[in-house]
C-alpha cells in the first residue's frame, strides 16, 4: 500500500514528539507490527534528539522503500551541524561528545535493520536507517 | 500538556495522559519533588501506560525523578511500561536501574502498601 512521505523540521523538543508520532503512523499504515513500530518510533526519537543536541536544527524524512521485493520504512536524519569527525568512534557504545548517555547511535542502530552515516567535520550529518517488513 | 497528579492518602499518583515533550517531563519532575514536601507523601506512582516511546532522555529523567523523590523521603514506583516499549529500551541499551518498576497501577499501590506496613511495623517494633 503506498504511503505518503513525510518531512519533519526539527527545531524544538515538540518536533521530536511530532516526528516520532508521524513515524509511528506511517509504519502502522505500512503494515508493521506493534513491536517494530515502537522500535522505529524510538529510533526516530533518538535521531531527532541528536539533531537538536549537536546541530540545533535539521530534518527527519520518513518514507517507504522497496528493494528486492521487500518493503520497509526509511528514516533519514539530516542536519548542517558540526558533523562527526570519527564515525567509527561515534558508533562505539559509550562514546559521546555532548555528555549524554553516549548510547545514541549504536543503540539506534540495534533498533533498525540498516544504518548508514555520512558525515565529516563542517559538512553536516546524514543518517539513513531502514527497517524491513518481515 | 501538564500531567495530572492525584493525591491518595500518603501517595501521589502521576497519571501521564499523552505523549510528553522533554519540557513536560521536566515540569513533572519539579512538580513531584515539590508536592512530596507539600503533602508529606511517602510514595509516588508514575503511570507511563500511555507512553509509546521511552527514549534515552525519558529514561534518564525518570531515573533522576526517582532519585530526587527518594532524597525528599518518598519512594517512587513506575508502572505500566508496555512490552514493546520494554523491548525497545533493552535494544537501545537503556535501563531504569535503582528504580522500582511494577506491572500496573494496582501492583504499584500494593507495593506502596507493603512499604507502608513495613514502616509501621518497624516503628511499632
Amino acid at each position: 500500500m503506498p504511503v505518503d512521505d513525510v518531512c519533519v523540521v526539527i527545531r524544538s523538543d515538540a518536533d521530536v514528539v511530532a516526528a516520532r508520532s508521524m513515524g509511528r503512523s506511517l509504519a502502522e499504515r505500512y503494515g508493521f507490527g506493534t513491536t517494530d513500530v515502537t522500535m522505529i518510533a524510538t529510533a526516530i526519537s533518538e535521531l531527532a534528539r541528536n539533531i537538536l543536541k549537536y546541530a540545533h536544527e535539521g530534518e527527519i524524512v520518513l518514507e517507504t522503500v522497496e528493494r528486492d521485493s521487500r518493503g520497509g520504512v526509511s528514516v533519514v536524519a539530516r542536519d548542517d551541524g558540526p558533523g562527526i569527525a570519527d564515525v567509527g568512534l561515534a558508533m562505539q557504545d559509550g562514546f559521546s561528545t555532548a555528555n549524554s548517555l553516549g548510547l545514541g547511535l549504536p543503540g539506534t542502530r540495534r533498533l533498525m535493520d540498516e544504518f548508514e552515516i555520512v558525515s565529516s567535520p563542517g559538512s553536516g550529518t546524514v543518517i539513513t536507517a531502514i527497517k524491513w517488513l518481515r | 500538556m501538564p500531567v495530572p497528579i492525584l493525591k491518595q492518602g500518603d501517595c501521589l499518583i502521576a497519571s501521564i495522559q499523552s505523549a510528553l515533550t522533554d519540557a513536560d517531563l521536566l515540569d513533572l519532575r519539579d512538580e513531584l519533588a515539590e508536592r512530596v514536601g507539600r503533602y508529606r507523601s511517602k510514595g509516588v506512582i508514575i503511570d507511563v501506560t500511555v507512553l509509546d516511546v521511552l527514549d534515552s532522555f525519558a529514561s534518564r529523567t525518570l531515573r533522576m525523578m526517582a532519585e530526587m523523590i527518594r532524597l525528599r523521603g518518598a519512594e517512587t514506583v513506575i508502572v505500566g511500561i508496555q512490552p514493546e516499549v520494554a523491548f525497545s529500551m533493552v535494544q537501545l541499551g537503556l535501563s531504569l536501574d535503582g528504580v522500582t518498576t511494577v506491572l500496573d497501577l494496582e501492583e504499584g499501590l500494593a507495593h506502596l502498601d507493603r512499604s507502608r506496613r513495613a514502616r509501621v511495623a518497624h516503628a511499632g517494633g
